[in-house]
């Protein structure tokens, strides 16, 4: 009997010790700003190296937009790129500010332009600037990352207005066009990497999107550390031109970019200060911020982030009652979109302009014709456009058509997308109370894209109603007309513009024209723009609800000095074509919190 | 012997064969198209842009070619270990997605089940005889073995992570550390180790314990232990022989009880975010990613089906009578 109660406490005791020894030699989370390096195990083993570290103060911990394991590093493959790979590892020729509506020279001087008849754009590359291998960047590099984009693989239509790309000497590029579309261009010139011609002019085939380009040479501000399936390491590069070419210098060390797991881990990593930048769409953000946790957002008050891309529910035009301008806009005049915006994101998103343009291109907006024509939410005017209309209530209060049939119209949002799940239940809501049936569901993404593509030139697409959020910020307004009014309509697997499919001659001719007019015109732009603002109000093709916001938010217990509306008003997201419209800066401007004494 | 192996190949094979024919199967049949919504993840791609890019996808996962030449390029890839290409990793192979995953799941299994079994077993062979422990361990054992494996793996990680601080909250190894072969490295790695490797201990622990008293009480009860009580035997030696017998329920056991515990470590790697086949199962999971899916699963399959096997051979050594079984032809 004794003999087995010693066996056990002895036992329980042995546990206990492995326990305690445990726990002190297990790594603190990186919470206090006070630690440089973590403590390593007390009793050191007999092995001479030492293992690598990042020291706390030195490195900057992002999250967010790698979702999956980073697992090509090629710039050219422009949507699957790790983290960072443009913008921190390769450049661009110019940096654009979307904030300011500035193109800042990078690779190229500020002596690059369009020639007097607009036809012949010249390319003046930077001196000085060198490769991470040592070499020289020429203007060979930028000919071939011109002419590169001619390869099939990446299905790109630079080269169906670009007529030629030719190096005329070391440092200039003359780039000929055969139908100038100066806004792409401009979209060229601040979104596409200038690669090695070295590196990648022997992988120039049909298969160049399976070089996956792992430790890269750039000329960018970080380099190639070491990366696994849950991270992004960057490395800090000391030979960057713009130190001394733009007196501008990274602070962090080290960039780590940690993969996306679930936004409760995110979550938890940024308040123990784990994660210094985190651009997840982190619900309930409001709340962290005002609580002490030493949490901000750019803006300080609601809407706390800024907006990236307009959330517009789509209608399929192909269908009845939706193919009637007058149900569509009676549908966005019944949709209570401030309902969304305080109950379902709690403040941090703003509602739409019904134009549907980014508060960015409010400069184009015809506001006088704006308030005349745009809708606003009301429902008693819903129903009166309804009646008007001639759709008529039925016994259980929703309209029918004009045929008597019933209407029930089905709304679709990925399943998962907790937020826009919630949205389409407060839009059926709302939509309700004027009389229109919409049904809302979920089902999984790939089934959303089936039902939203069109299968072929001839046949309407399957959905009723979907909501979508592809147009980011960018330079130009075009990118939004284009997803509105594109022809011919584009079906299948390529479908990625005019989901709703309206076809309007008159608005896609002033879309292309909008697209071959010089990006500095304001003033022709601005009329364009009026005259496919008119259209758009008044054929309601496409209801814009919301804002989606830059979700971004930073915790500065070891960084600080992030952008802000008050501060530096930078872009704060670590996200694809991100880094190169100017949140490099933003690295260039935080500084480390003094440690802790 | 060899028939008894013969048999269990035999059966093992065709339920592996089964199983991966269904495996392969669901995503072909499954609403919607894996390239379309890749296509569509990746954002605004010009409609000429996007031609090219589905073309290239089709291809390269082959989804262009008949079902049946799918199926028959299924099989002689498998052979080579070739489990075909991730749509979310953008073509990464699957194999080496899944390998780069293994060893943690790996890590976290082969311990978690050998020393939640031998403890399990040991603490209730001696809840069994001393009344004391057993008023301890069996409320305690039938807790822990109710307790689903990702609510031990919260509670973990809320008290002794979160609060505490004791042990880090989530990852593989620390994101300020990079691999090699050095003590500070070994000793983070155990630190992120330790809480998915307890959450998964401690339910199995319940169980056995629980079951090994059970087994004991029931085999101390038995005539043969009363005869050799009467003969005047040592307990010891009783003691050993109900042992030996008590043992083989429990291997049986241990067979039928692999598959919950994979399931059980995938669900607990979802928690701590532990970069093993769990939390890639669940990332193939949110992205649809059908083949890197079919790939684990065909590799969780042969796991499961190699470890029953295993335990076969574990049990002609424990087990007297099937030896004796098989050599008299009947096996």
């Amino acid at each position: 009997m004794q003999r087995g109660k010693t066996r056990v406490l002895s036992l329980l005791a042995v546990l206990s010790i492995a326990a305690s020894a445990c726990g002190t030699s297990a790594t603190p989370s990186p919470a206090a700003p006070s630690g440089a390096t973590p403590t390593t195990a007390p009793s050191a083993a007999p092995t001479t190296a030492s293992a690598e570290t990042y020291p706390r103060a030195e490195t900057l911990y992002t999250a967010g937009k790698q979702w999956g394991a980073p697992s090509t590093w090629n710039p050219l493959d422009t949507n699957n790129y790790a983290m960072g790979v443009i913008g921190l590892q390769y450049e661009t020729l110019f940096m654009y500010d979307p904030l300011k509506d500035v193109y800042t020279p990078w690779l190229a001087t500020a002596d690059s332009g369009w020639d007097a008849a607009k036809t012949t754009y010249t390319i003046k590359v930077r001196p000085g600037v060198k490769w991470s291998d040592g070499s020289a960047l020429t203007a060979a590099d930028v000919a071939f990352s011109i002419q590169v984009w001619k390869n099939p693989a990446l299905a790109s239509v630079l080269w169906t207005f670009v007529s030629d790309a030719t190096a005329t000497d070391d440092s200039t590029v003359v780039v000929k066009f055969s139908a100038p579309a100066y806004a792409e261009w401009a979209q060229f010139l601040y979104q596409n990497a200038i690669v090695p011609k070295a590196v990648f002019e022997a992988k120039n085939t049909p298969d160049i999107l399976k070089f996956t380009n792992e430790n890269g040479v750039g000329t960018g501000p970080y380099l190639y550390k070491t990366h696994a399936d849950d991270r992004m390491v960057w490395i800090k590069n000391d030979n960057w031109w713009a130190k001394t070419a733009l007196n501008l210098d990274v602070k962090p060390k080290y960039i780590v970019d940690v993969v996306n797991s679930s936004n409760n881990v995110a979550l938890g990593q940024l308040i123990q200060g784990g994660l210094d930048l985190n651009n997840n769409f982190l619900p309930g953000i409001a709340s962290l911020v005002t609580g002490g946790y030493n949490i901000t957002t750019y803006f300080a008050k609601p809407p706390y982030m800024l907006a990236g891309n307009t959330a517009t529910l789509i209608p399929n035009t192909a269908k009845k009652p939706l193919d009637d301008p007058k149900f569509r806009l009676a549908l966005a005049t019944a949709i209570n979109t401030a309902d969304i915006v305080n109950k379902v994101y709690g403040g941090i998103v703003t509602a739409s302009d019904p134009t549907g343009l980014l508060p960015i291109f409010s400069k184009y907006v015809d506001t006088a014709q704006r308030d005349a024509l745009g809708f606003k939410f009301d429902t008693a005017k819903a129903k009166s456009i309804l009646a008007a209309a001639g759709y008529k209530a039925g016994s259980d209060g929703f309209v029918t058509n004009k045929d008597g049939s019933p209407i029930k119209l089905t709304l679709e949002v990925p399943d998962g997308w907790s937020d826009w799940m919630a949205a389409e239940n407060s839009i059926a809501a709302s939509a309700k109370l004027a009389g229109i049936n919409i049904d809302p569901q979920h089902p999984d993404f790939n089934t959303v894209i089936a039902d939203r593509n069109r299968p072929d030139a001839t046949a309407p697409a399957k959905f009723d109603l979907i909501i979508n959020n592809d147009i980011q910020v960018g330079n130009t307004p075009w990118t939004w007309y284009d997803y509105v009014f594109r022809q011919p309509l584009p079906n299948g697997t390529n479908e990625t513009r005019n989901f709703e499919g309206y076809s309007n001659a008159d608005a896609w001719a002033l879309t292309q024209q909008m697209d071959k007019t010089p990006v500095d015109d304001l003033a022709t732009l601005k009329t364009i723009a009026s005259k496919l603002q008119k259209i758009q109000l008044t054929d309601m093709p496409v209801i814009p609800l919301w804002y989606n916001g830059v979700w971004s938010q930073v915790n500065n217990s070891v960084w600080t000095n992030f952008p802000s509306d008050t501060g530096n008003q930078v872009l704060p997201a670590t996200w694809n074509g991100y880094w190169n419209m100017g949140a490099v800066l933003m690295l260039t401007q935080i500084k480390a919190v003094p440690p802790a004494k | 012997m060899r028939k008894y192996f013969g048999r269990k190949l035999f059966t093992y094979t065709l339920t592996f064969f089964i199983a991966a024919t269904i495996d392969w199967l669901i995503p072909r049949f499954m609403p919607g198209d894996p390239v379309a919504g890749l296509m569509a993840r990746q954002g605004a791609l010009s409609p000429e842009g996007a031609a090219a890019l589905s073309k290239y996808y089709n291809e390269l996962f082959g989804l262009n070619r008949p079902l049946w030449e799918q199926f028959f390029g299924f099989w002689t890839a498998l052979i080579q270990g070739d489990l075909g290409r991730s749509v979310f990793g953008h073509g990464r192979p699957v194999a080496e997605t899944i390998l780069s995953a293994l060893p943690y799941t790996l890590a976290l299994l082969i311990p978690a089940i050998l020393l939640s079994w031998w403890a399990g077993n040991t603490f209730g062979a001696m809840a069994a005889r001393r009344k004391w422990l057993d008023s301890a361990v069996l409320p305690v054992g039938y807790i822990l073995t109710a307790t689903p494996y990702m609510w031990l793996g919260l509670v973990l990680a809320f008290v002794l992570a979160f609060l505490l601080r004791i042990f880090p909250l989530s990852g593989g190894y620390g994101f300020n550390l990079e691999p090699s072969l050095t003590w500070a490295f070994f000793v983070d790695l155990v630190a992120h180790w330790m809480l998915p490797f307890l959450s998964l201990f401690l339910v199995g622990f319940g169980g056995w314990a629980i079951g090994m008293r059970n087994m004991i009480i029931y085999e101390l009860e038995s005539d043969y232990s009363r005869y050799l009580e009467a003969l005047g035997a040592p307990q010891s030696l009783v003691r050993k022989y109900a042992f030996r017998n008590a043992m083989l329920p429990q291997v049986t056991g241990l067979a039928l009880q692999l598959g919950v515990i994979v399931a059980g470590a995938l669900v607990t790697e979802i928690v701590f975010s532990y970069p093993g086949i769990g939390l890639l199962l669940f990332n193939a999971i949110k992205s649809e990613d059908y083949f890197l899916l079919q790939g684990i699963f065909i590799f969780v399959i042969a796991g499961v089906l190699i470890a029953n096997f295993l335990v076969d051979i574990a049990y002609i050594v424990v087990d007297p009578r099937t030896r004796v079984g098989m050599r008299g032809g009947t096996a």
